[in-house]
């Protein structure tokens, strides 16, 4: 049986505060700990926690964009972390980030063909005229036209530019996608629109989703698999099915009592 | 004597690209302890129509139409007299609870600001209030937690705050503008629940701004839907629910993912974008991206028709739209 | 007072930018007078009234007329001359000047912006130690040492520009390395390296520029004291500064020979500050507001 996509083996990370006190230890904040768990390929996993449960630090670690304090993170089987840097940079090649915010994930200054391809350049190897190719192709996959390559950010609306970063996140093909509330920032009609995209990208492409959101339902919608974190730990995993009708973490529950069904009370379902 | 009656509200902003009608005759009328959801994405207006209601719109803005308040006009009311009904008749809580709370003053000085500026009570006598306040917005310890600074709180507890402060001087009316989309949903949980709460303690009247359709199907009694500037449905919250009526209620309803829903199963989705304010093409804002469009959609802005009890929708193609529906469920 | 916030994504401030700089009044006043100053030095190049390092004592101290526009200065030469060639000993030791402390200081500032920790601490230290001293006694203190001339005037100042730059770069360096898309950009591989180049610099060029006008009118005044004193641009080179210098013991029986450098650097310098103040208005992201 070959290596899962990516094996997360109890994580943690503790960051260190700056002094408060002369004397004494500096305060530490516990972001994650211990956290375990593994991705096949093909089987999206969607983890789900609120501010301060550590999902963000979760997501600087699986990109080794930080360093654990202990623990491991293995991408088919290699230790990211202890890579050294060339072979990690060749390494990212096969995972890539979609970030929160469509406004600030795109360096305004820099046309889309840039953004687009700095995977790829990061990558090095491909000449000029293949990127351009790479990234038209790219555009197009998420619903862009190859003419939108010479435009800057500010000239597209909040979900195209999401399409943009996610077109980003696919040039370079990866196998596992990490994208950290990337529908959050976005309108509901709009969120729709990018979740399809999502769900198409994953058919088309084979493309593993590491989702991290707050929202039960974006994650429902994508997911395989769910794992619920919370305060640095995670407390529940299964299947969205499971875990949605029949939780048995008390924090599960709570966090899906707290969601406001689109249904008013004491009213009929919408026919 | 109806608390707010709003008449054919109209509003255009400058913007670098033009005049943009930010608002199109928006009417509504809101009694004492009613409740008001105003739903839709950004760029539709609703905030700008609650801005309206605190006259709260840039100096080069132009408003048409009546606001009344107890019946008296708001409208082209001079400053002065709109900072005396701020605070005081009309209390508004905002959606960042982080940047609405002035970082370099205590929490018991803010809070304690309106009662001061409108009650003219002394500084001792507004900090019993304000203790009082913040014990009946559930912050903890309240009588010395009064002297701590914002950055001390938490987000959820920096909104409850903000509340303590729009509800010092006993306003009639509360606007809140997406007060829950900033914080995580546990919290906003509670945060909707104290609001009810001291809505119907308080008899006051309430304007809930929300883009998520659970959180207004919770919350109040009565919604407007928005589009492009315009109330494209109102009515009961439960009729509209229950019976969408306009195309784009129905592309709302249908883009949300549901939770315990199908999965795998594709989101309706509604196609284009929102168009900018500045760009809104004459007749309906929603012709063109919607897919009962007809070329008289394009001419004038349609009226409001009646679909139910108390129940309106701004469609010259109901017909069409409710004839598909029923194909549908057959 | 309005609290209405249309959600817009900000354009990269230098789209529409003449249209915007134009439309400034600033920016055109202080533009204008710029660019007179710039022209002054220029026509210098080519062509002056007279010869300003022709000494005619003969007509030593006149009035304005016909042949000398502006009159003559003590040792005979004419003002207008001495004021165009003098124009080019400011421009010189301002674009000069400021270019060292705009190259060196920002490449510290980056340098420490992206190193962080020990790196950062040390150049910023270094930079608040060269903050300590005086301008113009750091600069005296480097010509008495050196020696007087241009040269070492120019040099003085650069170094002098060093701290500020390397300072007002770090600072928005350090915004720029909090924003989102520079973490997508090392979730690609991209070195700190790559990343300065291509992401940090382009985004805080605004920031310099307006810092480099602001800094190139201090330079102007700055050579204008060293030469009053006599250790910047030395004789027979024309420079403003000596020019007042020399007028001084002349006061009260030829005023206007006081007047006119005086008049040169107030307008120089103002135009420079003008100018600046107006970039960093049409610079300013939340003026720049487009969808």
């Amino acid at each position: 049986m070959s290596a899962p996509l990516l094996q997360v083996q109890d994580l943690v990370r503790h960051y260190t505060m700056p002094r408060e006190k002369l004397f004494g230890p500096p305060p530490v904040v516990q972001a994650l700990n211990g956290v375990s768990f593994s991705i096949e390929a093909g089987r999206s996993l969607g983890i789900v926690g609120e501010s301060g449960s550590g999902k963000s630090t979760l997501a600087r670690l699986v990109m080794a964009l930080d360093q654990p304090t202990a623990g491991s993170v293995r991408m088919e089987g290699r230790d990211l972390h202890a890579l050294p840097p060339q072979e990690l940079r060749r390494a990212r090649r096969d995972f890539q980030m979609v970030f929160q915010d469509p406004y600030g994930s795109l360096d305004p200054r820099q046309t889309v063909e840039r953004i687009v391809c700095e995977p790829l350049a990061a990558q090095g190897g491909a000449s000029a005229a293949e990127r351009r190719e790479r990234a038209g192709e790219a555009l197009a996959s998420v619903g862009l036209r190859a003419n939108d390559l010479g435009k800057y950010p500010h000239e597209f609306s909040g979900g195209q530019r999401q399409r943009i970063a996610i077109a980003r996140a696919l040039i370079t093909r990866p196998k596992l996608i990490v994208a950290d509330e990337p529908v959050s920032a976005l309108d509901v009609s709009v969120q729709a629109q990018v979740l399809n995209l999502m769900q198409d990208l994953q058919a088309r492409f084979g493309v593993t989703y590491m989702l991290i959101s707050h929202d039960l339902a974006v994650v429902n919608h994508l997911c395989d698999d769910v794992a619920v974190l919370w305060q640095g730990r995670i407390v529940e995993q299964g299947p969205p099915q499971r875990l949605f009708h029949a939780a048995e973490h008390p924090y599960t529950r709570a966090l899906l009592e707290a969601v406001p069904r689109a249904e008013p009370p004491g009213a009929r379902a919408a026919s | 004597m109806a608390l707010l009656e709003v008449r054919n509200l109209d509003v255009t902003l400058q913007t670098q690209r033009g005049p943009a009608r930010a608002v199109r005759d928006v009417s509504f009328t809101l009694e004492r302890g009613q409740t008001l959801g105003l739903v839709g994405e950004s760029g539709c207006g609703k905030s700008i129509t609650a801005m309206s209601l605190m006259g709260l719109l840039p100096e080069n803005a132009k408003v048409g139409g009546s606001i009344k308040l107890e019946g008296r006009e708001i409208v082209g009311l001079p400053e002065r007299q709109l900072c005396e009904l701020r605070g005081d008749r009309i209390g508004m809580i905002f959606q960042e609870p982080m940047t609405a709370l002035n970082p370099v003053h205590t929490v018991g000085r803010q809070v304690a600001e309106p009662l001061r500026l409108h009650r003219g009570l002394s500084a001792a006598a507004a900090r019993k209030e304000a203790i009082a306040l913040l014990d009946r917005v559930g912050i903890p310890d309240a009588a010395r937690r009064i002297d701590a600074y914002p950055h001390q709180f938490s987000g959820g507890q920096r909104q409850r705050i903000t509340i303590a402060m729009a509800l010092a001087c006993g306003p009639d009316l509360l606007i809140a503008d997406e007060p829950t989309t900033a914080l995580d949903v546990t919290i906003q949980r509670q945060i909707l629940e104290l609001i009810r709460g001291l809505v119907a303690e308080r008899g006051m009247a309430l304007i809930l701004i929300s883009h998520d359709l659970g959180v207004v199907a919770q919350n109040v009694a009565r919604m407007m839907v928005m589009y492009g500037g315009e109330v494209v449905e109102d009515g009961p919250t439960a009729e509209v629910f229950a019976n969408p009526s306009h195309p784009y209620t129905l592309g709302l309803f249908g883009a949300r993912p549901r939770l315990g829903g199908p999965r795998g199963g594709r989101l309706t989705t509604i196609p284009g974008t929102v168009p900018e304010l500045v760009d809104l093409p004459p007749g309906c804002p929603f012709a063109g991206r919607c897919r009962f469009t007809i070329p008289e959609c394009h001419v004038t802005q349609p009226p409001p028709f009646a679909v139910g009890p108390g129940q309106h929708a701004r469609c010259i193609r109901l017909d069409a739209v409710a004839a598909e529906k029923v194909q549908v469920a057959a | 007072m309005s609290a209405v916030q249309l959600p817009v994504a900000t354009p990269p401030v230098t789209q529409g930018f003449w249209r915007r700089a134009l439309r400034n009044h600033s920016f055109v006043l202080g533009g204008l007078l710029t660019l007179l100053l710039v022209a002054a030095a220029a026509l210098s190049l080519a062509w002056t009234p007279h010869n300003p390092y022709d000494v005619n004592i003969p007509v030593r101290l006149q009035g304005p007329s016909g042949t000398y526009w502006l009159g003559t200065d003590p040792y005979g030469r004419d003002i207008v001359s001495l004021l165009l060639v003098g124009a080019r000993a400011s421009i010189v030791v301002g674009v000069i000047a400021v270019g060292i402390g705009l190259v060196v200081g920002t490449a510290f500032g980056l340098l420490a912006s992206a190193r962080r920790g020990w790196t950062e601490e040390i150049i910023m230290r270094v930079a608040d130690f060269g903050f300590a001293f005086p301008a113009i006694l750091s600069a005296i203190m480097l010509t008495a040492v050196f020696g007087p001339g241009m040269v070492n005037a120019i040099v003085a100042i650069g170094i002098y520009n060093i701290p500020t730059f390397a300072r007002i770069t770090r600072a928005s360096a350090n915004a720029i390395w909090a924003r989102e898309f520079v973490l997508a950009a090392r979730a690609c591989g991209k070195g700190a390296f790559s990343i300065t180049m291509e992401h940090v610099l382009p985004n805080i060029l605004s920031v310099l520029i307006v810092q480099a006008t602001i800094r190139f009118a201090i330079a102007i005044l700055a050579e204008a004291a060293l030469s009053y004193l006599g250790l910047g641009t030395q004789p027979p080179q024309p420079s403003w500064g000596r020019m007042l210098s020399e007028a001084q013991t002349l006061l009260f029986q030829a005023p206007m020979l006081a007047v006119y450098p005086g008049v040169a650097i107030a307008l120089a310098v103002l135009g420079l500050n003008l100018m600046g103040d107006g970039l960093r208005d049409v610079f300013d992201p939340r003026l720049a507001r487009k969808r």
